[in-house]
Formats: C-alpha cells, sequence, structure tokens
C-alpha cells in the first residue's frame, strides 16, 4: 500500500515483476514445449488419425472373426522424382488378425534421392486402433538411381474397435501415404 | 461502487499554488520522448492509435472500392503503382491479400489494443486506484516505444517482395504453410519481427499492469471496491501474460521454418502445418477478449454515471469479466471446425464456446438493469455506450450461431464470419473507445468537446457502420467467401450498399476529427466533474487536466 514505507513499495513491485515475468516465461517455454507435447498428445490418442505403433512380439491379439476393408492410398510430393504406389488398392482383413500389404517406390531419377513419409488414418477416430508392427515410414528410405523397391507394412486393426461407439459404423479404413524428399539441411523436427 | 471521500480540493494542489511540485513539467523532448508520467504516455499512445486508425481506417477504404462491384476495377493500378512497372494480375490479387493483412494485423495491435490498453489504460488505472503513476514508469516508456518500431516495421514490410507481389500477404492469422513456403522474400520477415516487438511492448505493458494493481492501491481501495474498469484492464493484463507469449514462440518457429530450415509447420519433414493453428489461435481468442474486455470496463463506468446509479451487480460484473478470460483460453478449436476434427472434439469446441455466453449475458443483463430506473442523460459517452451494447449483444447472437461446429462447416470463412467479428470489434471495440474518448476528453484536455458535433459523429458513424456491416450477413448466407477481392454478379447488390455504408461512416469520422481539432482549439474549459453526481471515480476529484503528479495527499476509500 501507498502508506507503507518507499522501499517496501519497491521491493513488492519487484517481487510481482518476477513472478509475472516467470509467468510469461513459462507460457513462452509451453509454446515450444507444444510440438513435442502435441506430437506426443497425437501418438497417444489416435488423434487426426495418428495410427498406433507395436512391436511384432507385443502385438499378439486375436482374430474375432469380424473383417474390415482397407484401402491404400499413395502419394509423392511434386517435388520428389519418385513413382510410388501399393501392390493392391484395398485389402479385406479381420480384426485383429495381422496383415502385410506390399508398397512399391521407384526413383526415377538419375541421382540417389533420400524419401520420407508421412502417415494417417481416414476416418480419423479410426487411428487409435490401426496398429503398425512394421512399416517404411518408420524411418527413412534412400533409392540409387533407377531402383525400385518393394517395402511392406505389417498391420493390424485392433479388436478393441468394436466396442468403440465412435467407429461402430465404420466398415473401411484409408492408410494414407505421402512421400517428401529429405532436403539437405532440413531436420525433421 | 466506490465511493470517495476526499474532496478535489485536496489533491489539485496546483490550483492554489503554481509553485507546487505537483504541476513541475520537464521540457517538450523530455517531457515527450523519454516520458514516464503515465498520463503523458497514455497521451501518446492515444496520438499514436489515431494515427494507426486513420492508415487502418483508409485500407479498408481501398478494400470497399475494390469491393463496391463484380470484377478487378483499382487493385491492379495500385499494385503497378506501389511496384513501378505494370503489375500482372496475380500481382494484383497479391496486393489485396496485402491489404486485408495489413488492415486486420493495424486495428488489431496498433490501434484498438494501443488505445484501450496504453491509452485509457494508462491514464486511468493508477488514478482510478488512487496511485501517483505505474509501478514501473520507465519500462512504461519502453512499452511505447517499441510499438513505434514494430508499427514501421510493419509498414515497411509493404515495399518489400513477399512472394508474389511486394508486402506480406499472409492475412492478420500468418497461417503456415501460406506464412513458410508460400510467400518468399523479406515482407514476411518483416511482419513476423513486427508481431514480437508489439507482442513484447503488450507483455511489458501488461505486467506493469498487473504490479499497479496489485500493490499501488490507495488505502481502502480494496480489490473489491476497484472501478469496473481497472478490474477489466486487470482481467486484460493476465490475458496478454497467459496469450502473447504463446504466439511469441509460434511465430518464432515460422521465422526459423522460413530462414533456419527447420520443418515445425512442415509435413515433408514431420512437423505439422495444423499445429501453428492451435498455437495461433491459443493466442488468438484471448486477444479477441484483450480488444473488448477494457470496452466492457469503460461502458460499464459510462452507463453508472449517465444513470446515476452505481452499476447494477458489482461483484458479478466483475467476475463475469474473469470468467470470460479464464473460459476463453479453451475454446480456440472453435476458429478451426473445418480442419477436419472429430465429432467429439466439435461438440466439446461448440459447448465451451455457448458457455462464454452466460457471463456475456450477466454483463448485458446488468448495464441494463443499471439504467434502469436510472436518471439518465444522453450525453455523447452514453449514446457511444448504448451503441456499444446494441452492436456487441448483434455480434454475439451471430457469435452464437457460428459456435455451432455443425453450422461453422457451411459458414466458415465466408463473409457471415466477417459481419460477426466486425459487429463484436469494429463496431464493439470502437464503439467503447469513442465512449472513452467521449468521456473523457474533458478530463485529459481540459477542455469540453462539442456536444452537436460528438451526436452527430455517433448517428452518422452508426448508421454507416450499419450499412457497411449488415448486409455482409446476407453476403455470407449467400456463401460469398471472404479474403477475395472479385465475386460474382449475385452478389453485386449487397456489395455495392457495403460501400456506401463505408462513405457515411467516413462522413462521421469527419465530425470526429473536427470536434477534436476543434475542441482542443476553442473547447469551453471543463470542471473537475463535468458529469455531475453520476462520476463517482477517484479521476473526476482531481483538476481537468489533472496535475502533472496527482495525490500528492494519497485519497483514502470506505
Amino acid at each position: 500500500m501507498a502508506t507503507a514505507p518507499h522501499h517496501t513499495l519497491v521491493d513488492r513491485n519487484r517481487r510481482t515483476m518476477i513472478v509475472m515475468a516467470i509467468v510469461a516465461a513459462g507460457m513462452l517455454t509451453l509454446g515450444f514445449a507444444s510440438v513435442p507435447l502435441y506430437r506426443m498428445f497425437c501418438e497417444r490418442t489416435g488423434f487426426g488419425g495418428t495410427t498406433q505403433r507395436a512391436s511384432a512380439d507385443v502385438a499378439v491379439t486375436k482374430a474375432v472373426g469380424h473383417t474390415m476393408s482397407i484401402r491404400f492410398d499413395s502419394n509423392v510430393s511434386p517435388s520428389l522424382p519418385w513413382k510410388f504406389y501399393p501392390e493392391q488398392k484395398t485389402d479385406t482383413v479381420t480384426v485383429g488378425a495381422r496383415d502385410m500389404q506390399i508398397f512399391i517406390a521407384k526413383n526415377l531419377s538419375d541421382k540417389p534421392i533420400t524419401g520420407t513419409a508421412t502417415f494417417n488414418v481416414t476416418p480419423t477416430q479410426a487411428g487409435a486402433y490401426f496398429t503398425k508392427i512394421q512399416c517404411f515410414c518408420f524411418t527413412q528410405q534412400t533409392l540409387q538411381p533407377g531402383q525400385e523397391v518393394r517395402m511392406p507394412v505389417l498391420y493390424y486393426v485392433d479388436p478393441k474397435i468394436l466396442n468403440d461407439p465412435d467407429n461402430k459404423d465404420v466398415q473401411e479404413i484409408t492408410l494414407s501415404y505421402t512421400f517428401y524428399p529429405v532436403e539437405n539441411g532440413k531436420k525433421p523436427s | 461502487m466506490t465511493t470517495v471521500t476526499a474532496t478535489p480540493d485536496d489533491f489539485s494542489g496546483s490550483h492554489a499554488h503554481h509553485d507546487d511540485h505537483a504541476d513541475h513539467k520537464p521540457a517538450f523532448f523530455a517531457r515527450w520522448f523519454m516520458s514516464t508520467n503515465h498520463k503523458d504516455i497514455g497521451t501518446l499512445y492515444l496520438i499514436f492509435a489515431i494515427i494507426a486508425g486513420i492508415i487502418g481506417g483508409a485500407i479498408s477504404g481501398l478494400m470497399r472500392a475494390e469491393l463496391a462491384q463484380p470484377g478487378v476495377q483499382y487493385l491492379q493500378g495500385w499494385a503497378s503503382m506501389m511496384s513501378g512497372d505494370q503489375a500482372t494480375l496475380d500481382q494484383a490479387y497479391h496486393l489485396w491479400n496485402v491489404l486485408i493483412t495489413a488492415h486486420g494485423l493495424i486495428m488489431v495491435f496498433f490501434m484498438v489494443m494501443p488505445a484501450m490498453i496504453g491509452g485509457f489504460g494508462n491514464w486511468f488505472v493508477p488514478i482510478m486506484i488512487g496511485a501517483p503513476d505505474m509501478a514501473f514508469p520507465r519500462m512504461n516508456n519502453i512499452s511505447f516505444w517499441l510499438l513505434v518500431p514494430a508499427f514501421l516495421l510493419l509498414l515497411g514490410s509493404t515495399f518489400v517482395p513477399g512472394g508474389t507481389g511486394n508486402g506480406a500477404g499472409t492475412g492478420w492469422t500468418v497461417y503456415a504453410p501460406l506464412s513458410t513456403s508460400g510467400s518468399a522474400g523479406p515482407a514476411v520477415d518483416l511482419a513476423i519481427l513486427s508481431l514480437h516487438i508489439a507482442g513484447a511492448s503488450s507483455i511489458l505493458g501488461a505486467i506493469n499492469f498487473i504490479t499497479t494493481i496489485f500493490n499501488m492501491r490507495a488505502p481502502g481501495m480494496t480489490l473489491h471496491k476497484m472501478p469496473l474498469f481497472v478490474w477489466s484492464v486487470l482481467v486484460t493484463a493476465f490475458l496478454l501474460l497467459l496469450a502473447l507469449p504463446v504466439l511469441a514462440a509460434a511465430i518464432t518457429m515460422l521465422l526459423t521454418d522460413r530462414n533456419f530450415g527447420t520443418t515445425f509447420y512442415d509435413a515433408a519433414g514431420g512437423g505439422d502445418p495444423e499445429l501453428y493453428q492451435h498455437l495461433f489461435w491459443f493466442f488468438g481468442h484471448p486477444e479477441v477478449y484483450i480488444m473488448i474486455l477494457p470496452g466492457f470496463g469503460i461502458v460499464s463506468q459510462i452507463v453508472s454515471t449517465f444513470s446515476r446509479k452505481p452499476v447494477f451487480g458489482y461483484l458479478g460484473m466483475a467476475y463475469a469479466m474473469v470468467a470470460i478470460g479464464a473460459v476463453g483460453f479453451v475454446v480456440w478449436a472453435h476458429h478451426m471446425f473445418t480442419t477436419g476434427m472429430s465429432v467429439n472434439v466439435k461438440m466439446y469446441f461448440t459447448a465451451a464456446t455457448m458457455v462464454i455466453a452466460v457471463p456475456t449475458g450477466i454483463k448485458i443483463f446488468s448495464w441494463i438493469a443499471t439504467m434502469w430506473g436510472g436518471s439518465m442523460s444522453f450525453k455523447t459517452p452514453m449514446v457511444w455506450s448504448l451503441g456499444f451494447i446494441f452492436m456487441f449483444t448483434v455480434g454475439g447472437v451471430t457469435g452464437v450461431v457460428l459456435a455451432n461446429g455443425g453450422v461453422d462447416d457451411v459458414m466458415h470463412d465466408t463473409y457471415y464470419v466477417v459481419a460477426h467479428f466486425h459487429y463484436v470489434l469494429s463496431l464493439g471495440a470502437v464503439f467503447g473507445l469513442f465512449a472513452g474518448f467521449y468521456y473523457w476528453f474533458p478530463k485529459m484536455s481540459g477542455k469540453m468537446y462539442n456536444e452537436v458535433l460528438g451526436q452527430l459523429h455517433f448517428w452518422v458513424f452508426f448508421i454507416g457502420v450499419n450499412v457497411l456491416f449488415f448486409p455482409m450477413h446476407f453476403l455470407g448466407l449467400s456463401g460469398m467467401p471472404r479474403r477475395y477481392p472479385d465475386y460474382p454478379e449475385a452478389f453485386a447488390y449487397w456489395n455495392k450498399i457495403a460501400s456506401h455504408g463505408y462513405e457515411i461512416m467516413v462522413v462521421g469520422m469527419g465530425f470526429f476529427f473536427v470536434n477534436l481539432i476543434w475542441s482542443l482549439a476553442a473547447g469551453k474549459k471543463a470542471g473537475d466533474n463535468p458529469w455531475g453526481e453520476g462520476a463517482t471515480t477517484l479521476e473526476w476529484t482531481l483538476s481537468s487536466p489533472p496535475p502533472f503528479h496527482q495525490f500528492e495527499t494519497v485519497p483514502t476509500i470506505d
């Protein structure tokens, strides 16, 4: 209060200022921390169709006899001179059973190029149940000039999807990939 | 509300003895360029805001001229004028993007915020709580002078390459990837840097206000006796403190994506452009409350003054603002309904957004209840406040419509949205600004404004902005998208009306500037309290204008 001795007010003001500056710095940190937090949130909840990942030994589930159609969608960034397509466009899988799909990528240029793929599934609420055991999208791929590779994706649909009311009417899941070039100097964030 | 026991003579020592320290002013350069006086800095903020408002308003005039009829009439000519040689149609379209970007950023960061918080906040928060000045006067000076280079950077960005043509054409939201890979050249870098500096200025100002309000209240001025304007600035300062650093982080990552090869918002490198939208609107939604809350405070003071009654439901009014501020942080994704979010997420953001209508309704009804049975007089500040309540209610109603995730799928990025946010901001916040300006002009300048010109300003401006913005509801409902300079013939009629509305509004603004100049030059001398017994806050106990250093005797509030 203004009646208090002057130095006390100065001290109080300084203390308030420091606390408020810490709050502002905290929000700034939170702003930057949102990058990993956002990724963790998406991976954890399957938000925006983010697929799940399991290692081969953990991913033991039993097939439940219900089938579902899986579509495969492949895209290539205009700046990447590759051809990229799934061996089959659709597949019917038993929910809970492992299945494999082959994707084929070919470098059409005369230079070795490294690419990396982003992925998600639609409808997005199925993301939490679409589980990949093995995928070319986990790592970067380098193709020599003219080289063609066959890349397997090993996946299953978690049977828990059948108990989720949000996924009640889901008959078909589309798995989509987009290949981008890994540019020199650009680090994946 | 506060009851003041002190009389004007207790504080305005300068009346009686002219050698008094309270009114010793420094020389011109030291006073205005090295100012540490909250009233002088407030005046600087207001002058700055008026200049920025003229520029931002002129830009909207260019846009209304282009939109007055279908086709591209002027843009190509203007673009050629700016670049020096014949501009292509794409460059003309880019100029359009530059205009909408500049109009938005200028009005938000360099007009409304400096006038509301920097101008009226600086002038009247210390006086209303009985403090001699802000807690950190020199930091206050830095806050203002950071704003000037920020504004110059933004204006300067118009003259350097920004991709397709000169200037930053990203929209005020600066969405990636348009603002990263989509806009080569230094213009967007300059605009982002401008936002950084303006943000730093506001964060410093917010810390200053919080410290002042928490620590420097006069004896007896408890938090629950503070005038509502002070409450509104306190809540606003907290919103600034919590929201602006997030914007700073978001646009810093834009800068590194643009210049240093990071891929925070680039899917090719594992980033996500949608993350930018989340971060931007985590700031952006509180930002709209930052612009409107001080207006709530101003209108509360004025409605009470001119109804000669204390504000109805004082505590409810104060905590309604706290509630609006708090809930404002958890509704941001209603700006992103069309990004493909799930039904559950949409349901949450729809419901949370509608919750805000409750405290807002408390405010509207409390203002009406304050007037009810009051001894009302319809002076210029009061008619502006009534205009504020009316306009804000219209904008609030369309806001509730847009809050519905399902409806927004159709309305998103149409002129309905443009109409909505201009009703709450251009008409809500700006009406609040004019209300405050006329209310406090006699106190700040010591001169009375001209009542006839003030009334003319209100009525012409009121008609003008309604003719300007109301047809945009119709345009939006029939599907006209925002951010385009051209449109099909079907939208021509209401666009023409809207452009005429702009002309009417400009005439209204003419009355404002004539009034301003006339009043400063030849206005009648204002007494300490020109508004009579309804004006109960501390600024009316001081002389008009107040002494350079007020409250040599500390006021006591009971």
